[in-house]
């Protein structure tokens, strides 16, 4: 049931003298969701870019369903299985919503870069596409230019993206970066329900949507891993609250 | 992406019926002049296949239309006309192999990088066939007889007539227009707008972002040679000016003129600015510093293209107005 | 080709590269710092050898030309910053290409209605007009050297701007930290419209110090422009030291295969830069994260 979907292993990313990620062996299970946490600069960025591709390691290797993809580009990676949203909102701005969506769906698609025949010949696809942005809540949005939205809404947008690529494994940077308590509260609701048949990595500094929503959680510091297991477990782990947790005063 | 409403159809055909009709009523030298307007309106919607649609400024475009001009005055024989059905094919596939092999290079690059290198590139077939000697070299060649169809020996075009000239420029025209709104619109032109709005995110979503630009930029390149071709029939005379920088550049306003965004606005574009020029030149000595003072004023005051002086004045319609705002806002960053 | 022969054409390669250098540096500047691409970076390089021709012409006085022309392109280039330049910063590439084409088809007629469109040829300064022999038959130009060793002169006063003045700073911070230096309390606007005039004066001391050497002809600023886009694409954007490698570079190929591919010399550099283009295609010293 837990296989291993995403597996890094020995990953090692180097910026000049700085050892932005030093080290890191981390195992995304599906139908797991699991939460990398850790103080602002510990690497956490660098290792979602690593895993998606943006960034190649210097050492290290990335396997997806036990093929390894370390040197396979991002647009490669994206057509294996592989979804991200971005921690920063990175969206079509001047595209409707529909359209952000289906141009998601098209890249997953048979033939995603047909030149004859309109966008709305591929049936299979375009219901895809009104699933995915009815399961965000946008459906009476979907017509509205991306820029126009707001800010929570702009982030269910880029889930909605995520999903219609209908990827195995979802890495999600800090999905709730910037929102309110009332918007969030959505978005931690979908994430929730992402896993289901998936495996979802993801980044986030809220302590309490971390504890809620994590199978698994991995600690990260100065581009190391310092504890990885079951949230109840890294929660009491001596070595976390020393280094990470004391430093905020404990946790929830 | 609607579909076209009946207006815009209904526009449409009127611009089509006005132009079959316009060299039953126009001298010799105005059909000519038209034909000349057309063909550069499809070279500068081939550009805009990359610069609007692509989001890629290139500077080497003359060079697709100028080499598939050599190519079909080195295959005409001396005393004789060229056949088009055998000539033109080749010059089209020169030119989108040079725009292929060109673009895989360039397209490793971004921004203004693209721009310097696409320039580089277009300048060294400039001075390949300013340099070397078997094309005729700064002096260019003769096309002695324009090229026509014939079928066992029957003639059916022939393109020495000013009009079958026209109306077979036309011809293509129409088909380019068609080719590349279907193109537009397929998701191979989504895909190819949405790396333009966001290359990072279109490659995590899976698009092959390099194989995408390097097909368009192909694609745009083949049917520069399409131009290419048919201009040099029109002329009877390629040089190497044809290819050089100037040429890209100019075409590049037309573009700008008629807006970035549709198929058909390079080819108003193309005609206002070769009307502009007709006049300017008839009128005045100096006329370029006119005309680059008109294309500073141009990129200063309207940097969405005449439309915009339409949308000013006769005030947007809603959706004219979302095409319009993204193209401006695009235009601050970048 | 012997020791000698070999090393007329290294300084002639030099020579070339160091001239490219100062017209390249120019360019790479503005673009660093301004974020603007400059067409018509070639048409001032015309501009300046024109009025080396002028000047000298008027003045007798080949001195005076080189300061008068370095001052009138400073001049214009402030004048053409406050006027038309500033409205494109951060405007997109396709306006800044296409208003600087509008700006060449401008000076190329200011310069026909002005100096026509005949071909000059300008004569050295009296004491740099004589000719080193090396050996029997070969002999050097005094005037050749002089530009090398004066090009080395203002490659140094340039890496002492960068290193050690404020303007430097923000040239080595490159434009993305600008939002930095302006908390730093340094004042774009100025700066802007200096370093503008600045990369048009040594487009055109470019042109002034070639025009002895070369011929000087309406279409020379075309060619000068296509190279400085290739010595930028190879050294890198914004990187001066890269401008330096890659003038380099050209002056050697150029040099070099015109002496053992006279054939196929005009293509060479091409060739060199769709090697770089493959091997780094952020240029040898640009920062390879596009």
């Amino acid at each position: 049931m837990h296989d291993v979907a995403l597996r890094a292993a020995g990953l090692q990313k180097r910026f000049g003298g700085l050892l932005a990620v030093s080290n890191v062996s981390i195992d995304i299970r599906a139908g797991e969701i699991h939460a990398v946490i850790g103080p602002n600069g510990a690497g956490k960025s660098t290792l979602i870019n690593l895993l998606a591709g943006e960034l190649l390691p210097t050492s290290g290797e990335v396997l997806l369903n036990g093929a390894d993809i370390t040197s396979l580009s991002p647009d490669r990676r994206a057509r294996a299985g592989l979804g991200r949203a971005y921690q920063k909102t990175t969206l079509f701005a001047q595209f409707s919503v529909y359209e952000n969506v289906r141009l998601a769906a098209q890249a997953r698609s048979t033939t995603p870069l047909r030149m004859f025949g309109g966008t709305r010949c591929d049936r299979p696809y375009l219901q895809l596409v009104t699933d995915a942005i009815d399961r965000v809540g946008l459906s009476a949005r979907s017509q509205i230019i991306a820029d126009k939205l707001s800010h929570g809404e702009q982030r269910q947008l880029e889930i909605a993206m995520v999903l219609a690529t209908n990827p195995r494994v979802i890495l999600l940077d800090e999905p709730l970066a910037g929102m309110g308590p009332s918007e969030a509260r959505g978005i931690i609701g979908l994430i929730a329900s992402l896993k289901a048949d998936r495996a979802v990595l993801v980044v986030e500094h809220d302590m309490d949507a971390v504890f809620e929503l994590a199978d698994r959680l991995t600690v990260m510091q100065d581009g190391r891993v310092i504890a990885t297991g079951l949230p109840q477990d890294v929660r009491v782990d001596p070595g976390v609250r020393a280094a990470y947790l004391g430093a905020d005063g404990g946790i929830a | 992406m609607s579909m076209p409403n009946l207006r815009v159809r209904l526009f449409g055909i009127a611009c089509l019926a006005i132009a079959i009709a316009l060299p039953f009523y126009v001298s010799t030298y105005y059909t000519q002049f038209f034909a000349k307007a057309l063909i550069m309106g499809m070279l500068a919607m081939s550009l805009n296949l990359v610069v609007g649609h692509g989001g890629l400024v290139s500077l080497c475009h003359a060079a697709f239309f100028g080499l598939a001009g050599y190519v079909l005055a080195l295959l005409s024989p001396r005393y004789d006309a060229a056949s088009l059905l055998t000539t033109l094919p080749v010059a089209i596939l020169c030119s989108g192999t040079a725009a292929l092999l060109i673009g895989a290079l360039v397209l490793r690059t971004r921004g203004v990088y693209f721009i310097m290198v696409t320039l580089a590139f277009g300048e060294m077939l400039f001075f390949f066939f300013h340099d070397t000697k078997f094309a005729g070299g700064s002096d260019g060649i003769s096309i002695n007889i324009r090229p026509e169809i014939a079928v066992a020996g029957r003639q059916l075009l022939d393109l020495d007539k000013t009009m079958t000239f026209y109306f077979v420029v036309l011809g293509f025209l129409v088909g380019v227009i068609a080719l590349l709104t279907m193109v537009v619109r397929s998701p191979f032109g989504r895909a190819l707008a949405a790396a333009r709005d966001n290359e990072r995110r279109a490659r995590s979503l899976g698009f092959p972002i390099f194989r995408l630009r390097l097909t368009a930029f192909t694609l745009s390149g083949a049917l520069a040679g399409l131009a290419g071709y048919l201009a040099a029939a029109q002329f009877g005379f390629v040089a190497p000016q044809m290819l050089g920088w100037h040429q890209s550049a100019t075409i590049l306003v037309m573009v700008l003129i008629g807006g970035l965004r549709s198929v058909t606005g390079p080819l108003v574009g193309a005609l206002v600015l070769i009307g502009m020029e007709e006049v300017l030149k008839a009128h005045l000595d100096n006329w370029k510093l006119v005309e680059g003072l008109i294309i500073i004023g141009i990129v200063i005051l309207l940097p969405n293209g005449v439309r915009q002086i339409w949308s000013m004045v006769f005030g947007a319609s809603p959706q004219r107005a979302a095409e319009i705002k993204p193209a401006a806002a695009e235009a601050r960053h970048a | 080709m012997d020791f000698i022969t070999l090393g007329v054409q290294l300084l002639n390669a030099v020579q070339y590269g160091a001239v490219l250098f100062l017209v390249a540096s120019g360019l790479t500047l503005v673009f660093g710092i301004l974020g603007v691409i400059n067409l018509a970076h070639g048409a001032f390089y015309m501009l300046g050898a024109y009025l080396a021709y002028w000047i000298t012409l008027m003045t007798g006085s080949f001195v005076v030309a080189l300061l008068g022309g370095v001052l009138v392109a400073f001049v214009v280039g402030i004048l053409l910053e406050t006027v038309f330049v500033r409205l494109l910063y951060g405007r997109d590439h396709l306006a800044q290409v296409l208003l600087s084409f509008g700006l060449i088809l401008v000076i190329d007629e200011i310069r026909q209605v002005l100096f026509g469109k005949d071909v000059h040829a300008v004569a050295p300064p009296a004491w740099l007009s004589g000719s080193i022999q090396l050996t029997d038959n070969l002999s050097y130009p005094v005037y050749r050297l002089a530009i090398c060793v004066f090009c080395l002169m203002a490659a140094l006063a340039i890496f002492f701007v960068i290193a050690r003045t404020k303007i430097g700073m923000i040239v080595r911070a490159g434009s993305e930290n600008r939002e930095m230096a302006r908390v730093l309390g340094i004042k774009f606007d100025r700066v802007n419209r200096y370093v503008f005039a600045a990369g048009i004066a040594l487009a055109a001391l470019g042109g002034i110090l070639i025009a002895p050497i070369s011929t000087v002809f309406p279409g020379m600023g075309d060619g000068m422009l296509i190279l400085s886009f290739v010595v930028v694409v190879l050294g890198g954007i914004g990187s001066v030291g890269g401008a330096a490698v890659g003038a380099l570079l050209i002056g050697l190929t150029d040099t070099f295969g015109k002496v053992f591919f006279p054939s196929v010399s005009s293509i060479l550099i091409y060739v060199l830069m769709a090697v770089v283009l493959l091997w780094r295609p952020s240029g040898i010293l640009g920062r390879q994260d596009a």
